[in-house]
């Protein structure tokens, strides 16, 4: 569905990604994990078209779309819901809704995903008035992952979706995750810092580390890596 | 269709025909009360117009006034160098004749915008800024240079073509238009640009165009404000748009509180008066301009006319 392969990414001189390859399967859930400044997010930027890379290719549904900017990306499917939830803080909720279905047409379609979107979280149909600024964090990041599959993805790039949250909201998160994953069949590239819970949702993860690729495998296996229990599991 | 776009065309409708019978009143007027009065309307024009630009896109142009001059100078060429050759068109009617030479005028400066806009909008902030502040000191360049439009002299003898009904009936098209396109679904767009342009980005907008729409929209209503402005003076010169005029549009906007439609008219209305209140401290005058705005700025940073909460249902049927 989506591959990266041997993807380089500098900002001037100095280089945050090097020779990156991966790849995400249909209906696979897959884990970016890596600490502070590895670069999670920088991956996800370039598959969107927000960052250009400087060599390498990304291929989704089987084309080329290195450096095709975002707007024709969403169109196609591949829906980004950027780190640090960066909601419209002075949109409502529901105007921020309408927002991730930008590109959609048609108004059937449109209030068919506003209800799922409200199946899913119903805290926001409670909030739907509210500028989505007054949100609490847990709530902009339900309202971020809303508004992304507002655009009816068949790829979602999901970027930190924890940062921030109370703990008690990021289980309800990633149990939303995986619900989208088995019910609608999404395919998930996800980042996350804590490695634990990304690990426990994921089918297949990667380790990054200083901008290059250190280790891949099937999510058990990464996790009982020694040296990944050292670095992001917290050690024992 | 919901009900707030009858509501609002109807008071669009309202505001018409108050200016018409105003304008039919008019020659009982003081002839300086009309000439503040209008001058009140041109800068509600360029000020809701700048707001769109600046208040609800986030961007930051400091290019109001090249504009404006575009579309003096144009209208102005049209009703007077040119109107012998054109004027036949409209079988020499007047109120045939100013309208087109102000749309002309309005397009011609939308052009330039998109000339000025597509290369330097994907600069943010500042540097959108200085770019748009080079555009201003250009085009007053141009037109100083331009012998055939009077050069450093400028142009005079301009008709007075411009009365209560075309100064408020335009200003009145200008504050319903930015209105109704940002309360449309493709103008959450905008707002959207201004709240987060990455997350905007991420959801398949356009930014670029976006920006672009704003500028070109924009700057059609400072040209046309600009055409109505050469026929109120009667005489234009290129140093009446320099950057100070730029800047005395932004801090209506400023003032008015960025991205509020009232606001902004309510500042342009009382920036305006006040010029005037204040011409009898001859040469103070902008002297103590100046200190209210420190006041203003220091006391009402967030603007002078922002109500104290905003409702967050206000647009939630849009």
């Amino acid at each position: 569905m989506l591959e990266l392969k041997n993807l380089t990414v500098q900002y001037g001189a100095i280089t945050a990604l090097q020779d990156v390859s991966l790849r995400l399967d249909r209906g696979e859930i897959v884990t970016l994990i890596g600490g502070n400044g590895a670069g999670k997010t920088t991956t996800l930027r370039a598959i969107s078209g927000l960052l250009k890379p400087r060599s390498g290719s990304i291929w989704y549904e089987g084309n080329d779309i290195t450096g095709r900017p975002p707007h024709k990306l969403v169109a196609q499917g591949l829906a980004h819901c950027p780190e640090g939830r960066m909601v419209f803080a002075n949109l409502t909720v529901l105007e921020n809704l309408r927002m991730g279905a930008y590109l959609q047409r048609d108004r059937r379609v449109i209030e068919k995903e506003l209800e799922f979107v409200r199946s899913l979280f119903p805290r926001l149909r409670e909030r739907e008035s509210q500028l989505a600024g007054t949100l609490s964090g847990g709530e902009q990041q339900m309202l971020a992952i809303g508004r992304a599959l507002m655009s009816q993805p068949r790829c979602l790039l999901l970027d930190e979706p924890s940062l921030g949250i109370a703990p008690l909201l990021t289980q309800t998160i990633f149990e939303k995750i995986t619900e989208l994953n088995r019910v609608r069949g999404l395919s998930i590239l996800l980042v996350e810092q804590n490695a634990n819970l990304a690990l426990a949702v994921s089918h297949r993860a990667y380790v990054i580390e200083c901008g290059r690729i250190l280790l891949s495998g099937p999510a058990s296996e990464v996790k009982s890596n020694p040296q990944v229990r050292d670095a992001y599991l917290g050690g024992g | 269709m919901p009900s707030w776009l009858n509501r609002s065309q109807l008071l669009l409708m309202a505001t018409l025909a108050v200016v018409g019978i105003a304008q039919s009143l008019s020659g009982r007027l003081d002839s300086y009360i009309l000439s503040v009065a209008m001058g009140v309307g041109i800068n509600i024009i360029l000020a809701s117009s700048l707001n769109l630009i600046n208040g609800f896109t986030g961007q930051f142009s400091l290019g109001h006034a090249g504009f404006m001059a575009v579309g003096a100078y144009t209208a102005a060429v049209l009703t007077g160098r040119l109107a012998p050759q054109w004027s036949p068109l409209f079988g020499g009617q007047v109120f045939l004749l100013f309208p087109a030479a102000l749309i002309v005028g309005g397009i011609v400066a939308a052009l330039a915008g998109a000339l000025v806009g597509a290369p330097s909008l994907r600069l943010k902030g500042d540097y959108l800024a200085i770019v748009t502040l080079g555009f201003g000191e250009i085009i007053k360049v141009i037109f100083q240079n331009l012998e055939f439009v009077g050069g450093a002299k400028g142009l005079n003898g301009i008709p007075d073509y411009s009365n209560l009904l075309w100064v408020f009936g335009t200003a009145a098209i200008t504050v319903y238009t930015v209105w109704a396109l940002l309360n449309s679904s493709y103008g959450r767009g905008f707002l959207a640009v201004a709240d987060d342009e990455i997350a905007a980005e991420a959801m398949g907008l356009n930014t670029t165009r976006y920006k672009m729409v704003a500028f070109v929209v924009g700057a059609f209503f400072a040209g046309i404000a600009g055409g109505l402005f050469a026929h109120l003076n009667n005489s234009i010169n290129p140093s009446g748009f320099d950057f100070n005029k730029s800047i005395e549009i932004v801090v209506m906007v400023i003032l008015g509180g960025m991205g509020r439609h009232i606001g902004v008219i309510l500042a342009a209305i009382l920036l305006t008066v006040l010029t005037e209140m204040l011409r009898e401290f001859g040469d103070y005058r902008m002297v103590i301009y100046s200190v209210l705005l420190i006041l203003l700025m220091l006391t009402r940073p967030q603007g002078l006319f922002i109500w104290p909460t905003r409702k967050a249902a206000r647009r939630q049927n849009a």
